[in-house]
């Protein structure tokens, strides 16, 4: 890996005999490893770490001209839509930044989940990933309610209120987060604070997660281990290349959204100014939030809704200890691809859902869904790894399954 | 429509929101008459950006501020694109508190280009005595905050009705209107045939009345529509010409690689 690389000139020997990051990065970023056989869903690990620089440095600029006060902070936002050059432009990437951003990580963690990324020897990398997202969602929450629009006052109300719902501190939390007693501009500057401050703890946990992920190296399709040399290509050029194509593709889909229907994934109450004394007639949090929404309401309890909320989150930390199964890849799991798919039709569902009222026929599909999305991880995962027979592995990533003889007496002894 | 410019767009629309307030019921789908700036290559008409000022200035700018706007944004690239004077003037018929003067007094001068729209109301309070305790919401970004947009605003100026059907109990100072919530509103019918006489010679009729200053409110929303879209598709070329090069890039590095 690095243990072959010379500087060649005399400055890069001078600094690197003194801080070895020249090695370093010519070990991670050109010469590293990486399975051969990778596929486009392993390209959003790149994606995601342009969409957190994106972040960063659009809002970078957008706090430069932004006033978080609750009396100017509407107004501020619309300075920079109309006077500040290309205001426009930053904002609505930021903005759809976001939906993009959820958009990869969505499908980052679903490859994850169906290829077996999270098992032995790559759970820390899981776990560090689990509070990316979290970290991701506490950011994305509070951006969302810094335009103070009636849906981020109105959605700041509903989360911040769900702290109410803690046994006997509840209210006193609730007020001490909102440091008034009401939701207000304490709040929004409190927000902004900590909305700045939340993408360089995410940054810090990206560099954590890829040093853990360099550990062991690349998951692959195959979900089995690689032989360096043979099964392996450097990182550089070949995945370079690959994701910044992949990267590019991506961002023509970011771009259709900023500048040809900027606002259709946000809410159009947000153009109207928060008004404590006027409640929208649906408060409806941002589309990435939905799933974990329809969660939310589908307990009848107030505090078994939060808890459930909560945990819908907390249990991916568990998933690499809920499966039982050896086998990595669910292209190996006849039995177990089954349930993938359906968690994954779970989801989108429940994102359906917690965009509707939650009344009726909506509101029992809900609780089912919620019911099928807690099974799926506390049963469902640890009993196939019991039942099911997987089909048999590959030798390696460079020889075939199974030679041609093989594979047709394979046939034979099933059929 | 805008919606059509983006399969992808349109498939998150239709999986994550959808139009409460349609969905239910209460309300009708707005007409969706044919927007000049519709579409990924759509522009304002100058001409009709023109016209819709002046209904907003002659109709709705004795109830309705335009906070977020001001004079010299008649005039910017992107716009209605009045002259310099022609903007100074419109300017010039409102007054603006100013000062305190050397003497430390407040005082009374023309509006000029930097300043904002004069707000008929001196405060909200004020707004909302006046108008029996609804206060006429601001226009600035309003064909951006309602759902359906600029359908949505021009469907409701059109969907007065006389009479309420039988069954319709209607309060003082409501009326009915067949695209509200409800189909009532706390806004009386105000565009009539003939309510303007359009500088330009145009028929003011009132399906072009509302069309206008539809128009206007869907440029004073998103002021930098046109320069949004002209920049995005250098960007959509740019990006997939990229692409493509790239792709062949990716085929020649991966060529001896079997995977």
């Amino acid at each position: 890996m690095s243990d072959d690389y010379e500087p060649q000139s005399a400055v890069a020997k001078w600094i690197d005999k003194r801080l070895p990051i020249i090695t370093l990065f010519s070990g991670h970023l050109m010469q590293f490893p990486t399975p051969k056989n990778l596929n486009y869903w392993w390209t959003f690990g790149g994606i995601l770490t342009f969409c957190l620089i994106t972040q960063i440095i659009t809002g970078l600029v957008l706090a430069m001209h932004y006033i978080a006060d609750a009396n100017l902070a509407f107004a501020s936002v619309e300075h920079i839509m109309r006077d500040v050059n290309y205001g426009w432009l930053l904002r609505y990437i930021h903005a759809n930044g976001a939906s993009m951003f959820f958009i990869a990580v969505y499908l980052h963690m679903a490859r994850s989940l169906f290829y077996g990324s999270y098992k032995e020897p790559r759970e820390l990398i899981w776990i560090i990933g689990v509070f990316i997202f979290l970290l991701m969602i506490a950011t994305a929450f509070m951006g969302y309610v810094l335009p103070w629009g009636q849906m981020s006052f109105w959605g700041a109300t509903v989360i911040t209120n769900l702290f109410s719902a803690i046994p006997f501190f509840g209210e006193a939390i609730t007020n001490w987060l909102w440091g008034d007693y009401s939701v207000s501009g304490a709040l929004l500057t409190r927000f902004f604070t900590l909305h700045y401050l939340m993408p360089f703890l995410i940054f810090g946990l990206v560099i954590l997660h890829i040093w853990a992920l360099h550990v062991p190296g690349n998951n692959n399709p195959e979900g089995i281990d690689v032989v360096k040399g043979q099964d392996t290509v450097p990182f550089h050029p070949h995945y370079v290349v690959k994701d910044v194509l992949a990267l590019v593709v991506f961002m023509i889909v970011f771009a259709g959204f900023v500048f040809f229907s900027p606002n259709i994934l946000g809410h159009s109450d947000n153009y109207i100014q928060a008004n404590p004394l006027q409640t929208p007639e649906h408060i409806v949090p941002e589309w990435y939030f939905l799933p974990f929404y329809a969660i939310l309401r589908a307990i009848p309890d107030k505090l078994g809704g939060v808890i459930a909320m909560v945990s819908a989150i907390a249990i991916l930390a568990f998933i690499p200890w809920l499966d039982s199964s050896k086998v990595r890849s669910c292209k190996y799991r006849p039995l177990y691809r089954q349930f993938y798919w359906l968690l994954i039709a779970d989801f989108i569902l429940l994102g359906y859902l917690g965009s509707q009222s939650a009344t009726g026929i909506y509101l029992i599909l809900g609780r089912l869904a919620t019911l099928y999305y807690f099974l799926h991880f506390i049963l469902v995962m640890p009993l196939i790894g019991f039942i099911e027979k997987p089909k048999p592995l590959p030798k390696s990533i460079s020889e075939p399954v199974l030679s041609k003889e093989e594979q047709l007496a394979k046939s034979g002894q099933t059929a | 429509m805008m919606k059509r410019i983006n399969i992808f767009a349109l498939m998150i629309t239709f999986l994550f929101t959808t139009s409460f307030a349609f969905a239910e019921g209460e309300m009708h789908a707005p007409m969706e008459p044919d927007w000049s700036f519709q579409g990924p290559l759509g522009k304002f008409d100058r001409a009709e950006l023109q016209r819709g000022f002046q209904v907003y200035t002659e109709v709705c700018a004795s109830c309705h501020s335009m906070d977020l706007v001001s004079y010299r944004n008649l005039v910017q690239e992107g716009g209605p694109e009045f002259s310099e004077k022609q903007a100074k003037a419109m300017a010039a018929m409102f007054e603006v508190e100013a000062g305190p003067d050397a003497d430390g007094e407040m005082f009374m001068r023309p509006a000029i280009l930097s300043d904002k729209f004069v707000s008929p109301w001196k405060n909200e309070q004020e707004g909302r005595i006046s108008n029996g305790g609804a206060y006429p919401p601001d226009l600035s970004v309003m064909v951006k905050a309602r759902s359906g947009g600029a359908d949505y605003v021009y469907s409701l100026l059109l969907g007065y009705e006389d009479e309420a059907p039988e069954g319709v109990t209607l309060d003082d100072g409501v009326y009915y209107n067949i695209y509200a919530k409800n189909q009532k509103i706390a806004m009386p019918q105000v565009i009539y045939e003939d309510g303007v006489e359009y500088t330009d010679g145009t028929m003011a009729t009132e399906v072009q009345m509302a069309k206008d200053v539809t128009a206007f409110l869907a440029w004073s929303a998103e002021p930098k529509l046109e320069e949004r879209k002209r920049i995005g598709f250098k960007v959509l070329v740019y990006l997939i010409i990229l692409s493509f090069l790239l792709y062949f890039t990716n085929k020649r590095i991966w060529r001896d690689t079997s995977h």
